[in-house]
């Protein structure tokens, strides 16, 4: 086995020392808003793209975390199968970590889930997909998970996102670090959805010790029965754990409909084609531009539509309107 | 004649926490008019106001999605079973 002595070669490109893709987990641009911004004037609105994130999503910070944390600990060891329940993108980040750390990955989601993202995470990453009652949205999972678990605990590691202090501290010790660095420390106003809370929890928690001035709002869905995938009306579902609403400053509840038109807006505006929770995100950062002279307000994008939302909506209205038969033809 | 319609976990507040409820009625339209005089308020949380159902809301008649029969007019007969289910999963139970 030779040693490449990497001084005395000179290559075309550079060398690649480090392939993991899960290096390309965390470090997302922040991005501004320009034409959404123009409505009020002396605000700022920015928008962190976490769908750069390595597995499509803002829920591979915690997935890392907390699977990382779980190895760090003892508690995840090579022969468990990671297990949990997840209305979509932690699961494809648990399943997309799991085949680079090899581990086998079981996902309880409810089957009323966008079916692109059961494919990702089935056909590319290996994962077991069980499906819960999608009369029960992500609480029917929930307690299919806890139920799967407590019949095998020795055979699973459950990190429990909805549970785990580790989901939180991916965004304590890193999403909020990036953005009080993006903003140059002027950011004055911070709004995020909430599915586990770990988002808002852990920037919120961030902020009030870089600078206590910050407001922190969480975006929820305005009603019990939604389309706002991922996100939790808190007051009719199971309160998660993580989730600890008196260190906030509010909440602020969106419309599904509004949040879907939103998804247009953003489209047009700024030419960003972005899930449903951010469309409901940045109806939120809005309403909080609209109540101030002067700020930088800052929100989470979870995901975009490329991959899980293409065939949603509008998107199976246009192919349904397609003949999928008919030859391209020039007009002239 | 009554047939069966299976409500999604959040909406069951307005029915009493009953999962399965008995309608009656002809079609879709009439199936969901009847809900509302049995339930007060639960048919503006899967209608819109010209009584489509909201973008994010499936209703199924047994396994197939009523966009593709003849939506809220769509013919019921006996036996039949309605399902409304949320489009994608929220959080709700």
């Amino acid at each position: 086995m030779g040693h490449i002595n990497q001084n005395n070669l000179a290559p075309a490109c550079p060398v690649i020392v480090d392939q993991s893709i899960l290096k390309k987990i965390g470090n997302t641009p922040l991005i501004h808003l320009e034409n959404i911004s123009k409505r009020y004037p002396n605000v700022e609105i920015y928008a962190k793209a976490e769908w750069r994130n390595a597995g499509g999503s803002v829920k591979s910070r915690p997935a890392l975390q907390m699977i990382e944390d779980g190895e760090a600990s003892g508690k995840l060891t090579k022969d468990k199968i990671i297990l949990d329940s997840t209305s979509g993108n932690t699961g494809i980040a648990y399943a997309l970590i799991g085949k680079i750390k090899g581990y086998q990955v079981k996902l309880v989601m409810p089957a009323n889930v966008i079916k692109e993202r059961k494919g990702v995470m089935a056909d590319f990453y290996g994962a077991e997909i069980v499906t819960s009652s999608p009369f029960e949205g992500s609480d029917g999972a929930i307690i299919l998970a806890k139920e799967i678990y407590d019949k095998d605990p020795d055979k699973y590691f459950m990190p429990d996102q909805y549970n785990n202090d580790s989901n939180w501290r991916a965004h304590y010790l890193h999403t909020a670090e990036e953005i009080w660095k993006q903003t140059d420390g002027e950011i004055t106003h911070f709004c995020a959805g909430i599915g586990t809370g770990g988002t808002i929890m852990g920037n919120t928690r961030k902020f009030r010790e870089l600078n206590p001035k910050i407001q922190c709002y969480a975006v929820e869905p305005a009603e019990e029965l939604h389309g706002l995938e991922g996100l939790k009306h808190m007051a009719s579902s199971i309160v998660p754990g993580i989730y600890d609403e008196s260190i906030l400053d509010g909440k602020i509840s969106v419309a599904t409909e509004d949040a879907y038109d939103m998804l247009e807006t953003l489209e047009k505006e700024e030419g960003i084609l972005v899930g449903h929770s951010s469309a409901a995100a940045v109806i939120a950062a809005m309403e909080l531009a609209g109540k101030i002279d002067k700020g930088v307000v800052v929100t989470i994008f979870p995901d975009s539509c490329d991959t899980t939302y293409i065939n949603f909506n509008k998107f199976k209205e246009f192919y349904e309107s397609q003949s999928p038969t008919a030859l391209p033809k020039a007009d002239n | 004649m009554p047939v069966k319609v299976r409500i999604p976990t959040p909406l069951m507040k307005l029915t009493n926490n009953q999962a399965e409820i008995s309608a009656e009625g002809e079609t879709i339209a009439d199936i969901l008019n009847n809900l509302e005089s049995q339930f007060a308020g639960i048919k503006e949380r899967i209608c819109e106001e010209n009584g489509a159902p909201r973008r994010f809301i499936n209703i199924y008649l047994n396994e197939e999605d009523i966009r593709f029969l003849e939506g809220e007019k769509t013919q019921i007969k006996d036996g039949d079973e309605i399902s409304i289910i949320p489009a994608i999963a929220g959080g709700a139970r």
